[in-house]
């Protein structure tokens, strides 16, 4: 047993002069104890201090230059056995220095993830240390208190001085310290938190900076806390502010959101006018090449009844109005019989586009997939959001899958109100262009008799809501 | 007294420029303050986080408008003409101030200024140049320094904030030009274009010249970048990611930036009032790395997308949503695929692929092997061949694709 001992934790030197004395001996990596400073070696009282002579006929030996930079880096971390794991490499790569590519090796993945821990810590220091000015009588000195993970902090002295040549700064560590005059720097023994000062002036501002930056309407404190970790928080002034950032974030979104929502609708008609532009340009889906052109919904921008329909027929999709069509005549004489003034109403479709198969000169009507349903559906929310109505209208299954988002049974909903995501109520009942594909007479006059009553019990319903 | 007024400023112009999801401090040319007699700060390559907001963006740079009063008036911006947030005006020697004094403590990397418009184009223009000069020349400053541009802006003050900013942006703000008309109707598609196109052109220009002369003076070193706001307006993933493509060819942008629109106090009623899901984003930041880092076209990126709606799936990443378009290429050995084939495998990163590649010279690969070299095997496996492992035909696998969320059925559903 070879008894190793390093001049300190982060003594990369030592070891590779220890390293390559042991492998020219022939040691294998199990018969050597490293060990790092003078302590007592009870447990290896047998062992051999020093490195053993080189064996009879053994030839100097290179390794790869990326073994060099991995264990510069890996020997700076916490784990004991870094040295020998280290040595154990070395000893393979010197009989086979290409292995050292053979990435998904076990020990190689192991000496790598050590070497990816200490350079995050490295980098994290760079990042959360925090000076603190003091006063002295030759100026100001920065001072901070830093706990690192690893043994990083002298491996780190060229980032500060780089950074800070100009001033005069003082890391202290629970490992040792380092001073800085402007000129050169100075180790000096371990430090502890109080002997760094425990407020800054500029701390007040930093906070404030911090408190003002974040945005309460996108709380992630997963992805937060992934990049700064809990561990760093009580050397950094700013983490103090999190709890109470992160209670206050909802209240504060929800009353943004309740502010614009109660706020007078005042533009809402030129909101409405800007929209059916933007609309004008939809690309949304593929439906507009064949289409003559967007059929944004009209109406009032105040309207507290909103109708939705499914999309426009080849009449509208010429005229580029809603319901002036078939359906929309026999629409408008139901929305009579049942007494309710349409010109109070909002009027749109769930697609705003025509969609068709042209058959000879003629252009049938073709039902909108799900897809198409759920690009146009974006629309339906804006024009929602700015007419805000009382209560909403689904004229058929398109319309109440656009807004209820999942598929529903005409004969199973209608009577009775749903209540939407975005809290509003809604009645669904057919379209009225379902009345116009009844072949027998009397049936028909049964659906549309039907109609004429679930419009009039909407009607009934939205006196109630608007008083 | 005074303390007092620069806090409450500070407060109030932060918040005023936390809209601006652009927080990069890398890729600019390295500079040390060791030997020197003046100054301070140093930049290596490296980006650096200084700290993490609860919304889980990083703070690297102190990110404040010099003022929030601004003559335009763009629906979705807090600082609009119309908007009743109180205001507030740093002078140039102020945010100077203030990011030395925070640069000391080590809370930031460097300055990232903008500025509502005031007076004139050039006047807003000035007044940034000027804090970013006297940074640079008065304070021998030599830490990340990014300058929002204004695109009227006078071409000698585009000028000399290149010399002075390692990056500058210009914002496209809406993936569509519509949007842009209906949003920000004082702004012009074309006109934001061509500043980017004349902030490339410097750029290439003194780089050129810098291969020359190794005393040209540098211009934006760390390259411009953009910010698009994503669901204000229709546009598709599909729509943002085509724009975003033609950004990136037509003036190599070093990065454009995709933000949620975030509700803001004060909305104006031409705005939604809800954000889009924070996971959009995530997907079209997810399809950006595929279009730069992984070798998709963005013929390929479209085909991950829904082809009627033109959006990603948000309950999968787009790789995976790619895989499942077109099995037909999977699974891939990985003993004997090419580089290109092993980075579309979803779960395979650019540094696993590089270590495969390495590892595989070395000798035949096991999946224990992959597995040593990625976060999840299990999520992998699917699309794998390896030395001792060969997968079903995928087609048949559900475990590749997430289980669609579960409902309670209604009981008494009408």
């Amino acid at each position: 047993m070879a008894l190793v001992r390093l001049a300190a934790d982060d003594d990369v030197e030592g070891w590779r002069a220890a390293a390559r004395g042991l492998a020219l001996a022939g040691v294998p990596a199990d018969a050597v104890h490293w060990q790092v400073g003078d302590g007592p070696a009870d447990l290896f009282a047998d062992a051999e201090p020093g490195v053993p002579p080189p064996a009879p006929g053994a030839e100097a030996f290179s390794v790869p230059r990326r073994f060099v930079e991995l264990a510069e880096t890996a020997l700076l971390h916490a784990d004991p056995e870094r040295f020998a794991r280290l040595y154990a490499l070395l000893l393979r790569l010197r009989d086979q220095p290409r292995a050292i590519e053979d990435r998904a090796d076990p020990l190689i993945r192991t000496i790598e993830d050590m070497a990816k821990a200490v350079r995050r810590d490295m980098h994290k220091m760079h990042a959360f240390l925090r000076f603190r000015a003091v006063e002295e009588a030759e100026g100001e000195r920065f001072v901070a208190w830093y706990e690192p993970e690893h043994h990083i902090v002298r491996a780190n002295a060229g980032f500060f001085v780089r950074r800070f040549s100009t001033l005069r700064w003082s890391i202290l560590t629970p490992q040792l310290s380092l001073h800085w005059d402007g000129i050169s720097l100075a180790e000096g023994p371990p430090g502890q938190r109080g002997d760094a000062p425990d407020a800054d002036p500029a701390e007040a501002a930093w906070k404030t900076y911090y408190a003002s930056i974040f945005n309460p309407a996108r709380l992630k404190t997963a992805a937060m806390l992934r990049e700064m970790p809990k561990k760093y928080w009580k050397n950094m002034p700013e983490a103090a502010l999190v709890p109470a950032l992160v209670a206050d974030a909802q209240r504060r979104e929800r009353e943004m959101i309740m502010t614009a929502q109660t706020s007078p609708a005042g533009n809402a008609t030129l909101a409405l006018e800007a929209l059916r532009e933007e609309a004008a340009q939809c690309r949304r889906c593929p439906l507009w090449k064949p289409a003559t052109q967007t059929v944004f919904g009209e109406g009032p921008a105040g309207a507290p009844l909103m109708f939705v329909g499914e999309q426009p027929g080849d009449q509208e999709d010429l005229a580029g109005h809603p319901f002036v069509g078939p359906a929309g005549q026999l629409f408008d004489r139901a929305l009579g019989d049942a007494g309710v003034d349409r010109s109070r109403a909002y009027v749109t479709n769930a697609v705003k586009h025509f969609k068709f198969e042209p058959r000879g000169k003629r252009r049938i009507h073709a039902k909108p997939d799900s897809g198409e349903i759920e690009a146009c559906r974006w629309w339906i929310e804006q024009e929602r959001d700015i007419v805000r109505p009382a209560l909403t209208v689904a004229l058929g299954v398109t319309a109440a899958q656009s807004l209820t988002g999942r598929s529903i049974t005409i004969s199973r909903a209608r009577g009775a109100p749903v209540r939407l995501a975005d809290g509003g109520e809604c009645w669904i009942t057919v379209h009225p262009s379902f009345l116009l594909r009844i072949p027998e007479a009397d049936r028909k006059a049964e659906e549309y008799a039907r109609f004429v009553d679930d419009l009039r019990r909407i009607g009934a319903r939205l006196a109630e809501l608007t008083g | 007294m005074a303390q007092l007024d620069l806090r409450a400023k500070l407060g109030i112009l932060a918040d005023a420029a936390k809209y601006d999801a652009s927080c990069a401090s890398s890729g600019t040319r390295k500079r040390s303050s060791e030997g020197q007699a003046k100054g301070i700060g140093s930049t290596e390559g490296m980006g650096i986080c200084h700290a993490y907001a609860p919304d889980g963006r990083c703070i690297s740079l102190l990110k404040i408008l010099l003022t929030n009063s601004c003559i335009f008036d763009c629906h979705y911006c807090i600082n609009r003409k119309s908007s009743n947030v109180r205001r507030a005006r740093f002078t140039p020697a102020e945010v100077v101030e203030l990011t030395l004094s925070f640069y000391r403590r080590n809370y930031i990397e460097g300055l990232f200024l903008s500025s509502g418009i005031i007076r004139s184009s050039d006047y807003t223009m000035e007044q940034l140049v000027e804090v970013a000069r006297s940074l640079r020349e008065d304070h021998h400053f030599r830490g990340y320094i990014h300058l929002k541009t204004i695109p009227d802006a006078d071409p000698l003050l585009i000028e000399a904030a290149g010399r002075h900013a390692d990056r500058l942006s210009i914002n496209v703000e809406l993936p569509t030009e519509s949007g842009l008309a209906r949003l920000a109707p004082e702004k012009s598609a074309p006109r934001i274009e061509g500043a980017m196109a004349g902030v490339r052109h410097k750029i290439e220009d003194r780089q050129d010249a810098r291969r020359r002369y190794r005393s040209a003076p540098g211009f934006a070193p760390a390259g411009q970048s953009t910010q698009m706001i994503i669901g204000a307006d229709a546009a598709t993933d599909r729509d943002i990611m085509t724009k975003a493509h033609g950004l990136y060819d037509r003036h190599a942008l070093r990065r454009v930036y995709y933000s949620a629109f975030s509700p803001i106090p004060d909305a104006s009623a031409v705005l939604p009032l809800k954000r889009p899901p924070l996971i959009r984003e995530h997907r079209l930041y997810q399809s950006d790395w595929m279009l730069r880092f992984y070798g998709y076209s963005l013929a390929d990126i479209s085909a991950a997308a829904d082809p009627a709606s033109g959006m990603l799936p948000l309950d999968m990443d787009p790789k995976l949503a790619w895989a499942l378009r077109f099995r037909e290429h999977f699974p891939v050995d990985v003993n004997r695929a090419p580089r290109e084939a092993l980075l579309r495998v979803p779960g395979l990163g650019v540094k696993a692929v590089n270590g495969i590649l390495a590892a595989r010279r070395w000798r035949r690969l096991r999946l224990e092997d992959i597995a040593r070299l990625t976060r999840s095997v299990v999520k992998l496996r699917p699309f794998l061949i390896a030395e001792d492992w060969r997968p079903v035909r995928l087609g048949d696998r559900l475990e590749v694709a997430p289980p669609p969320p579960r409902q309670q059925l209604e009981l008494f559903a009408a």
